[in-house]
């Protein structure tokens, strides 16, 4: 089976600003791949050459087995998008733009829409000045799933929606998940989300991706954070290699340890004795903000991490 | 005053905004009578000259329409009056940049980001108000220096420059009730510029039914652009008729500012209509979207034309009646466009004019599309199975078979007003519409001008009103200007024949649509290969 989306070296830039600078990604069929960047990473501008509304400067992209660009047209019966900042025309209910989008896409589930509305309490009958941001994107959301589509594109969909649609718009995703025949792209920088979400995950940053895996592998890739009490003063484990950021209050010490050197830290504790250990994987916040400092530890990863 | 509070600051940022805009409205409108000077002094150099075109002008039925009452011969009462549609355009002017400061504002999210700073409830609306009372009052001064600088009188050039800004500042007035009843800009506007339409034609009713001291001549008393009138420039000014002007200027402004205390941020007095829960099964394609966001400008533009063709048709037969009474009026039309073709020359001038102003309608409508692009609506639709073509054909439908309508509507209802008049509408009916016809090429170098920078410049789209705005001058001061017959040719309305009346040529129809045609497909290969949305 041929990837969902693949894309090698991608660059787009905007008068001087490089906005994406020989970006990979690859999504695989029947995944839900996280898209993970902060503002102004080209999360959009990628989603953008994929949809064909943009051309790349340089590199390749290929969607559903076509070329972006040339084929965009029969590519977007085949895949739903819900773009990140959701306007709607004023005068058109959101019932009518659900339709109509749906319409346009090649059709749309009667019942699903039902189905859909209901779940994301959204009354349709409302013109589109007079949604909330929230319910603009439910709009869109709605659009989208109740379409029969191989591959969603989804831009940040849930800025704007509550904890609770947010948690319906999960166990939609979930769904989808299940059925197995559906990739879903989600690009996002709400962390929790794709952590609960996603199969895989790309993290970029200025137009590059710098991490892309699993999130078990990305955490191989780092560091666990060690709190130990200890019958002893820990002598010689700030000494061993992969140890970090060791400090010792009250008996106890914290650091952490990149993974390859687990096992010989423990060792060593062990050997001292331990009375009590916290032992705490690094969480998704962590990957992703290593990778945002901009000036900080982030640069010295960045060689080793692109798979 | 704590509601006001942050005005200022307001008022600075609007005139940020407008920068360029403002200037450029406020300096053409008021020095488009300074040229009227010349033009006048060109034709008539005699005060005999003067007074046989200002006796022939006084009753002409079409004229007094168009400009309004005349009330001397004078140099300066004829460029006042000659100067008589330009407060529509100023209450235009001023209604446009009232909304775009409030109600856009305001549905676009805008007045809630400014509305949470140190800003007072009113600040928004009161500084919109302010910025275009003082655009007016900068107008009436431009206009009224102007004047005095040609050596006109000073009295009367303030009291010109008064009539000007007053017309203005009631229409700001008006503009800011306006935006305070819908939740759409849209809608706003429209209230407003109903309103003026209106106001102008009570004036023209009121205007041709007092030539014969008709029954209904009060109606240009219930018209602000009557009233500003009124004041009467250069002859026996009526400075008093400034008071009732402020008067219903501030009257409305604080009856928005009591609408505006009495609703939340971002709803309108009229409530919101729910709309349907499905979409109707013929919306299903670009060209269906197109029409549902395109349907309503086009009912404006059509029934504007038709009331527009139906007070013009009727006008017509007045035009010949004057000239039959009268030998010395008959030389002096004479030098207007000839006699015997008087009423065939006024009609096929209105047509020119319908043409220009369907230029403006087709380019509004070509926007859109750059409307749409640049708001993110285009976004979705293109993320589905629509080309760029498809998406972009379904609004040039509009732009190109909109003014066609429209154009149509203006030539049937002014020919079958004027064959009902003269009783012989076979006749009349079929050569009106012609001219009206006609037009359509021009018009649609001007949408297909749009195109092209929509799709090669995209950023500087906006600039194609700026070809309007050219040949609007070249067609209504270019011959008293004296500009050279080349560069009057760059006008497309230049080409067009002047029918009814002139010889019809197909050849430079064909010219100017082959024209229209190739700036378009420029254009469109332009979207197709650029990136999208460019905002």
């Amino acid at each position: 089976m041929t990837d969902a989306v693949s894309v090698a070296g991608l660059v787009k830039t905007f008068g001087s600003t490089r906005a994406l600078d020989g970006l990979d990604l690859v999504v695989r069929t029947g995944e839900v791949h996280g898209f993970l960047g902060p503002n102004g990473a080209g999360k959009s501008t990628m989603i953008r050459v994929l949809l064909g509304m943009m051309r790349a400067d340089a590199g390749t992209a290929r969607l559903l087995g076509g070329d972006p660009w040339a084929d965009a047209t029969a590519l977007h019966r085949r895949l739903a998008y819900v773009p990140g900042d959701v306007t709607l025309w004023p005068n058109l209910s959101g019932g009518e733009v659900i339709d109509l989008l749906g319409r346009m896409r090649g059709g749309l589930d009667k019942r699903r829409r039902a189905d859909l509305l209901d779940r994301f309490d959204l009354d349709p009958r409302k013109k589109g000045r007079a949604y909330s941001k929230g319910n603009r994107q439910k709009v869109a959301l709605v659009a989208a799933l109740a379409s029969d589509v191989e591959l969603l594109l989804l831009d940040e969909p849930t800025s704007g929606l509550d904890p609770l649609m947010e948690e319906v718009f999960r166990d939609t995703i979930r769904e989808e998940q299940r059925r197995g025949d559906r990739t879903v792209l989600l690009s996002s920088h709400i962390l929790a989300e794709v952590e609960a979400l996603c199969d895989r995950l790309t993290i970029i940053r200025d137009g590059r991706a710098v991490e892309s895996g699993t999130l078990a592998d990305l955490r191989h890739l780092t560091r666990t954070s060690i709190q130990a009490e200890l019958a002893g003063p820990p002598d010689g484990l700030a000494d061993l290699p992969g140890v970090h950021d060791l400090r010792t209050e009250n008996g106890q010490v914290r650091f952490d340890v990149d993974t390859a050197a687990l096992d010989t830290a423990l060792r060593h504790l062990t050997a001292v004795g331990v009375r009590g250990l916290v032992s705490r994987p690094p969480t998704l916040e962590e990957l992703f903000l290593r990778h945002y400092h901009r000036n900080g530890p982030a640069t010295e990863n960045d060689a080793q991490v692109s798979r | 005053m704590n509601e006001l509070t942050g005005t200022g600051r307001l008022v600075r940022l609007i005139l940020r905004r407008d920068r360029f805009l403002m200037p450029l409205w406020v300096l053409s409108l008021g020095l488009i009578p300074i040229s009227y000077v010349a033009s006048i002094n060109e034709l008539f150099p005699t005060a005999a000259g003067r007074q046989g075109y200002a006796t022939a002008s006084a009753n002409n039925a079409g004229f007094v329409a168009l400009y309004g009452p005349l009330n001397g011969s004078g140099l300066g009462e004829l460029v006042a009056w000659r100067a008589g549609f330009i407060p529509v355009m100023i209450g235009l002017f001023s209604i446009l940049t009232v909304i775009r400061h409030t109600r856009t504002e305001e549905e676009a999210g805008r007045r809630e980001l400014l509305g949470a700073t140190v800003a007072g409830r009113h600040a928004g609306l009161a500084a919109a108000l302010v910025a275009t009372f003082v655009a007016c009052l900068v107008l009436g001064t431009v206009l009224a220096l102007g004047m005095i600088g040609q050596g006109l009188p000073a009295a009367g050039s303030w009291a010109f420059g008064v009539e000007f800004a007053a017309t203005g500042w009631m229409f700001a007035a008006v503009a800011a009730v306006a935006a305070q009843l819908t939740s759409g800009a849209g809608g706003a506007r429209g209230i407003a510029i109903i309103t003026l339409g209106a106001a102008y034609v009570l004036r023209v009713v009121g205007d041709i039914n007092g030539l014969t001291d008709g029954p209904l001549s009060g109606l240009t008393w219930l018209s602000p652009i009557g009233w500003a009138q009124r004041i009467s420039p250069y002859a026996d000014e009526r400075w008093w008729i400034t008071a009732p002007a402020v008067g219903f200027t501030a009257v409305f402004a604080l009856v928005a500012v009591a609408l505006s205390a009495r609703r939340d941020v971002g709803a309108g007095i009229l409530p919101p209509r729910l709309g349907p829960a499905w979409g109707a099964t013929w919306l299903r394609s670009p060209l269906a979207l197109a029409w549902r966001l395109h349907r309503g400008l086009l009912a404006g533009w059509i029934a504007g034309f038709a009331v527009l063709g139906v007070v013009l048709g009727y006008l017509a037969a007045g035009v010949g009646d004057l000239v039959r009474d009268n030998q010395q009026m008959r030389d002096i039309l004479a030098r207007l466009g000839g006699a015997a073709g008087l009423i065939d020359d006024y009609l096929a001038g209105m047509m020119g004019l319908f043409g220009l102003i369907a230029a403006g309608y087709a380019i509004q409508a070509t926007l859109r599309l750059r409307g749409e692009e640049t708001s993110g609506h285009a976004e979705p639709v293109l993320g589905t199975a629509v080309g760029r073509f498809r998406w972009a054909g379904g609004h040039l439908v509009f732009s190109l078979l909109g003014p066609a309508a429209a154009l149509a509507a203006a030539g049937i209802a002014m020919g079958l007003t004027h064959g009902l008049n003269t009783g012989d509408v076979g006749h009349e009916l079929p050569r009106i519409l012609a001219g009206a016809m006609v037009q359509l090429p021009a018009v649609w170098i001007l949408a297909a001008i749009t195109i092209a920078l929509s799709g090669l410049l995209p950023r500087l789209a906006a600039v194609s009103w700026g070809a309007l705005a050219i040949c609007l001058l070249f067609g209504m001061v270019g011959t008293a200007l004296q500009f050279d017959q080349r560069v009057l040719d760059l006008s497309p309305f230049t080409h067009l024949p002047r029918i009814p009346g002139g010889r019809f040529s197909a050849v430079p129809l064909l010219w100017l649509s082959a024209i229209a045609v190739s700036l378009a497909a420029a254009g469109l290969a332009g979207l197709r290969r650029r990136d999208l949305p460019i905002t």
